[in-house]
């Protein structure tokens, strides 16, 4: 027995010694890889391999259309859903998936971590009649060169329990004026991401207009610091703060909140289980007074995509006509495919969503609308560099992410 | 034509019996050979990932592609001692950990004292069943179950409504109650262990020589359940220390050291992995402790 004690003394020693080891050597292996080569876009599509792994936001591939691309094409889709930009940029770093339908605070990390390839639009042919205020962008188009095929853009939506919310809110300061979300206390709903800073930005640009703020995105230390002290305020009164787009549907129709900001998806989602939700119109273009943080999304394709014929493929299909036209109105938003507008399209698209049929839904959401965007601030990375005269004084994306943990305390 | 029948035998065997021969006599080789697997599965992976870990503490994030940048910077540590965030969630975490403990140290104590000093044998096998029951069920299942029944319009509500009372709602106190719940069957178990190991003829004697029941109790009993109650204590800590699913789902206003990790692990790596350091200094600690006290006899 004593003998035993005697040498069990040496296992933690024999532990911690060959943790520190491993350490050595992981630290040595950390040579940095080359992720600066861009690579370049494909030359042409061939036969389809059959498969093709997607990392989409909920909502986007979805039947009617997914079962139609795998029947016209072969590829059967792998999908993952995920609930934050952050998900999916870590996702793609896996290596194991195809292409992205990237936000614009996802599309910047990717190109610029070397995760992602040029697209060659030429073997895209539905891109042609892509409303042009979507294609050259600086969320799709890096240095010249395209990096994806636009899918489709929205606002976030603030959305409300009629029940327990009247009138119906027409701003946001309902959720961030303290002296009104203090009527819903522990009844409000908060996407969970550092990017909701920008809200509380888009906020202030209207209501605080002494703070200068330009871009919710271009924040210097004044206007980043009261967007983070009206978020911890607006802390007492949160009931939850969400990722996960079916967690906030029960919440809604459990209701332990109220209100909220959330997207389109869930929106339609709980009207269609009869819950009483209500959000601003189609006359303000579904957006409160003050505008809204929104997205432009487009699809990426993985620089070393397993299945590179199926995901052009994938990306022709879902900006065709009538696919576009299916997940505009499946989702709510506006699509990206001029051609998707088209009257009979629209209701054709509506029949096989089993959607009421909608002919006015492109006007309803803008899609043909340049000037309409003005107010809708597409997600991007917040970057040192503010963009105008003030130089790198702007907050960058470590000073927002771990500003969002402090917010939630 | 027996004799040779052996050989014939014994010639067939020969590879796998020289192979057998080489272990003979020799038990450094046999402990070696036996063990070769498991540690070589303890160091790569289990120490391994958590070296990874370790090592992924003293790296930095590229703020604009939030690809990590594998330096060596002390950064990460600084930001966690300067940012009083960090120190709020862990004082947090580790405060409903020790309020889930000793809540499961007192709920289990009559439960396992019952189980084992006081029942019928029919009684005690069917408080075993009982107490081993919850552990059939799946965790998730558990804890949505509690989530409905602590949400706005959920049973606890329902049930209090009449007496003009709200429930606890969802937040920390909401994760205290079902932590306590979780991990009870960890608690019951080993003091039920440590009573059974306790003879009955010291509590006659200590009631023969004058103690009323209460000193037996304080004197007899305690001491000698105590390290099984701290034994008790390791599952119930640790669990709640590390969990992070029951908090998102019954928490979602409230963070905890598990989903300040899971929520930072996709935008900064690093500054998670400092705060997952944090969880394994105090469960070291707390593991020292309980040794000193005499638990790991009781696990």
């Amino acid at each position: 027995m004593s003998r035993l004690r005697a040498r069990s003394a040496w296992l933690p020693a024999g532990i911690v010694g060959g943790l520190a080891a491993t350490m050595l050597v992981i630290a040595g292996c950390g040579g940095s890889s080359d992720d600066s080569d861009t690579g370049s876009a494909q030359k042409s599509v061939g036969e389809g391999e059959g498969q093709v792994n997607l990392v989409a936001w909920p909502g986007y591939v979805a039947d009617p259309w997914q079962s139609d691309f795998e029947q016209q094409t072969g590829c059967k889709i792998k999908l993952k859903e995920a609930g934050t930009s952050d998900e999916m940029v870590d996702l793609m770093r896996t290596g194991q998936w195809d292409g992205v339908s990237a936000s614009g605070n996802a599309t910047a990390k990717l190109v610029s971590g070397g995760d992602v390839a040029p697209v060659n639009t030429d073997l895209v042919p539905n891109y042609e009649t892509i409303f042009d205020d979507l294609k050259d962008q600086p969320y799709n188009t890096f240095d010249g060169t395209p990096y994806g095929i636009p899918h489709g853009r929205g606002a976030n939506l603030l959305m409300s329990n009629s029940n327990d919310v009247t009138p119906s809110p027409t701003s946001w300061a309902v959720m961030l004026d303290p002296a009104q979300a203090s009527k819903y206390k522990g009844k409000i709903s908060v996407y969970d991401d550092p990017i909701y800073i920008a809200d509380a930005a888009v906020y202030l640009k209207a209501h605080q207009p002494d703070l200068g703020i330009t871009d919710p995105y271009e924040l210097d230390d004044d206007q980043f610091n009261a967007a983070v002290d009206l978020l911890k305020q607006q802390h007492a009164n949160v009931g939850e703060y969400w990722s996960d787009a079916l967690k906030q549907i029960n919440s809604f129709s459990n209701g332990d909140v109220v209100v909220g900001t959330t997207w389109q998806y869930q929106y339609f989602a709980l009207l269609a289980d009869d819950q009483p939700m209500q959000a601003p119109g189609p006359d303000t273009g579904f957006q409160p007074t003050e505008g809204a943080t929104g997205w432009s999304d487009t699809w990426m394709i993985a620089k070393d995509a397993a299945h590179p014929n199926c995901m052009y493929k994938w990306m022709d299909f879902i900006v065709s006509p009538q696919a576009n036209a299916e997940v505009a109105q499946y989702f709510g938003e506006a699509p990206a495919q001029s051609k998707s507008c088209d009257e009979a399209t629209l209701t054709a698209a509506a029949k096989a969503d089993d959607l009421p049929a909608d002919p006015k839904f492109c006007d309803e959401y803008h899609a043909a609308d340049p000037d309409f965007w003005k107010n809708t601030y597409y997600w991007k990375v917040p970057v040192a560099d503010c963009g105008d005269d003030r130089g790198e004084t702007c907050k960058d994306y470590n000073d927002w992410s771990a500003a969002w943990t402090e917010i939630k305390g | 034509m027996e004799a040779s029948g052996v050989t014939a035998g014994s010639q067939k065997r020969s590879a796998g019996r020289r192979f057998a021969d080489l272990f003979h006599g020799r038990p450094r080789l046999q402990v070696g050979t036996l063990l070769t697997g498991p540690l070589a599965w303890l160091v790569l992976l289990y120490l391994g990932s958590l070296a990874v870990m370790l090592v992924a503490a003293f790296w930095s994030v590229d703020a604009l592609s939030g690809e990590l940048i594998k330096g060596f910077t002390f950064d990460n540590y600084k930001e966690l001692w300067d940012t009083d965030v960090y120190r709020t969630v862990a004082f947090r975490t580790i405060g409903i950990a020790s309020a889930v403990t000793v809540t499961d140290a007192l709920l289990a104590f009559p439960i396992a004292f019952y189980m084992a000093k006081i029942a019928s044998s029919r009684a005690k096998g069917f408080l075993i069943v009982a107490v081993l029951m919850p552990l059939w069920s799946f965790y998730l299942v558990k804890v949505y179950a509690w989530q409905t029944m602590l949400s706005a319009n959920g049973l606890i509500n329902w049930a209090l409504d009449p007496i003009g009372v709200d429930g606890p709602g969802f937040g920390a106190t909401a994760v205290w109650i079902v932590e306590s719940y979780l991990w009870l069957p960890y608690m019951i178990l080993p003091i039920y262990a440590g009573l059974e190991r306790i003879p009955d003829s010291l509590l006659s004697a200590s009631e023969d020589l004058g103690a009323r029941p209460q000193r037996t109790f304080r004197r007899v009993i305690l001491p000698l359940a105590f390290p099984a109650i701290v034994a008790g204590s390791i599952f119930t800590f640790s669990l709640t220390l590390g969990d992070y699913i029951t908090p998102s789902l019954v928490s979602p206003d409230t963070q905890f050291i598990g989903n300040v990790v899971f929520t930072s692990h996709t935008n900064n790596l690093p500054l998670a992995s400092a705060f997952a350091t944090v969880p394994i200094v105090v469960m070291v600690v707390y593991l020292l402790i309980a040794r000193r006290l005499g638990a790991f006899e009781h696990l």
